[in-house]
């Protein structure tokens, strides 16, 4: 399945957690595992409630392990770190800052001098296409342009793992597929490792080298698929719609 | 019920805004001249009154052309007490809101404290800081204290933790989100504060100068009131009325400008 000879970026092996509600555990994700290589785009799909989110947020470094071990690079993630970055579907921008404040956020709270952090901002301002917006605030801005201000953030702050948790979930079918592209874009041109969460069967495929498919109650990984396709893909292709039908069928027709 | 001046201030509404008052001046009017004695004076007496406190030269007595003086000193006061309060209660607001064991040592007490009214301090103050301008200065601040303080806390425990989650993937410590988060994020909140506080300030101004001391807006408003001269009690009020309003305005506008990235305020 990978190369021996290559360390993977992230190595999740029996990782498992539990969260305590109200005095009850609840396993929100049981004995995953999981290898990511650099520069690999993996889905993860799943239904609701299957952990697509503890898992992503267990490598952002927001939750703890309860039991297994997550590795990157072969050191155990402890934190939230500069090297991952999130893409959250509620953006989450800070609101106070500009565009372009926001994308310098990183690069100046690692303390670079001004004329690096301007620079880097300048370059990602451009990378997303907001010049007209840089000095604009987030409530200014239409969703698919706040989602792009995330994603430039991440970058800017030279993030090895973008993760993204339904980034584009909450945007319109013309925007999603304006960002998709984009997206592959800047992750054809760069060393990025990608992992997206997605609980749409047809996104999954349009983008990922590597499909993880999970069930909920207790969230676990069944499957892990790797999709051959050449890109740019085509969704009305027959190998395409064959796929489509497959991971479907993995999902328990649920999709 | 925002006010704005600028943009929004047509004639129309200026207009508006003026019928009302228009409308009680002239039953004021009615109500007082052209008798032979009234308790109320009659606008004209006051606005004459109010010409003397100003510039004087009318009747020359002890409050001819003191206005500047007395409206100086209440200034300080307001502005001294509200400084003072929105200093100590901004940091210890933060603190409260995101350190549990500053919530834990000082949230109670200040729950307990905060019914009492400023005026149920009143001898207290005067015996901790004697009669004169401390006194009135503490008040003042009292009154401002509390709600500077308790919006400050609102805020700072209503930031999202979206944003704190960003920040730390980002690569801010977490001794910095204090003020690259926590402080701008519950900005709003503390501006509302202020905007209360500095309200309450010139509420308490008349009760903090009841402490004896010589000068000020609330210092003449109660010496009049002995020696029967309504009209430069009614100078004193309309005075205040102008000044708090003013000073309203001006924090509004620099809430507008300071708040222009958050929606609710532009
Ligand atoms: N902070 C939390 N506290 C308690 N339970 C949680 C928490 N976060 C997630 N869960 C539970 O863990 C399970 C997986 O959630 P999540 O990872 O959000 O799923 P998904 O993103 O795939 O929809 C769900 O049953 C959810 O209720
Ligand atoms: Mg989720």
């Amino acid at each position: 399945m990978f190369d021996r000879q290559m360390q993977p970026i992230l190595d999740a092996s029996h990782l498992t957690k539990q969260f305590v509600m109200r005095g009850e555990a609840v396993t929100a994700l049981a004995d995953a595992n999981l290898r990511i290589c650099k520069g690999e785009f993996v889905c993860l799909i799943g239904p609701s409630g299957c952990g697509k989110s503890t898992l992503l947020r267990m490598i952002a470094g927001f939750e703890t392990v309860t039991e297994g071990s997550l590795l990157m690079w072969g050191a155990p993630i402890a934190g939230p770190g500069q090297n991952r970055g999130m893409v959250f579907q509620d953006y989450g921008l800070f609101p106070w800052l500009t565009v372009r404040q926001n994308i310098a956020f990183g690069p100046a709270a690692s303390g670079l001098s001004r004329s690096v952090v301007a620079a880097t901002a300048d370059r990602f301002v451009r990378m997303v296409g907001l010049e007209a917006f840089a000095d604009a605030y987030p409530h200014q801005l239409s969703g698919g342009m706040k989602q792009r201000v995330a994603i430039a953030r991440v970058l800017a702050n030279d993030a090895e793992v973008v993760l993204m948790d339904e980034p584009f979930g909450a945007l319109d079918a013309m925007t999603r597929e304006r960002l998709q592209e984009e997206l592959l874009d800047l992750w054809a041109k760069s060393k990025l490792t990608v992992i997206f969460v997605t609980h749409a069967i047809e996104e999954a495929i349009l983008l990922a080298d590597r499909v993880v498919v999970m069930s909920p109650r207790p969230g676990r990984i069944i499957a892990d698929e790797k999709i051959e396709l050449l890109r740019p893909r085509d969704p009305t292709s027959p190998e395409f719609n064959a796929l489509r039908r497959h991971l479907s069928g993995l999902l328990g027709g649920a999709h | 019920m925002r006010l704005r001046l600028g943009k929004s201030m047509s004639l129309s509404r200026i207009l508006l805004a003026l019928a009302v008052p228009a409308l009680g001046l002239a039953a004021w009017h009615l109500a007082t001249s052209n008798r032979g004695y009234s308790l109320i004076p009659p606008p004209w007496t006051v606005a004459v009154q109010w010409w003397d406190l100003a510039v004087g030269g009318v009747w020359n007595d002890a409050y001819s052309a003191m206005l500047m003086t007395h409206t100086l000193a209440s200034l300080g006061r307001v502005f001294g007490g509200f400084a003072l309060a929105a200093v100590v209660a901004i940091p210890l607001g933060m603190l409260i809101g995101r350190v549990p064991l500053i919530r834990n040592l000082f949230d109670p007490l200040l729950q307990l404290l905060r019914p009492i009214p400023v005026t149920a301090w009143l001898p207290l103050a005067l015996i901790l800081f004697g009669i004169g301008p401390k006194s009135a200065f503490f008040l003042v601040f009292l009154g401002s204290f509390y709600p500077i303080l308790m919006n400050t806390v609102f805020g700072v425990r209503n930031v999202e933790e979206r944003l704190f989650e960003a920040a730390a993937m980002l690569g801010v410590s977490s001794q910095a989100v204090f003020w690259k988060v926590v402080l701008p994020a519950s900005l709003p909140s503390i501006f509302t504060g202020l905007r209360l506080g500095l309200g309450i300030a010139w509420v308490v101004i008349v009760i903090g100068e009841m402490t004896g001391v010589q000068t000020g807006l609330g210092a003449i408003i109660m010496e009049a009131r002995q020696m029967s001269r309504t009209e430069v009690v009614l100078c004193g009020m309309v005075t205040i009325g102008i000044l708090g309003f003013l000073s309203d305005q001006v924090v509004q506008l620099l809430g507008r400008w300071l708040l222009r990235w958050s929606p609710q305020h532009v």
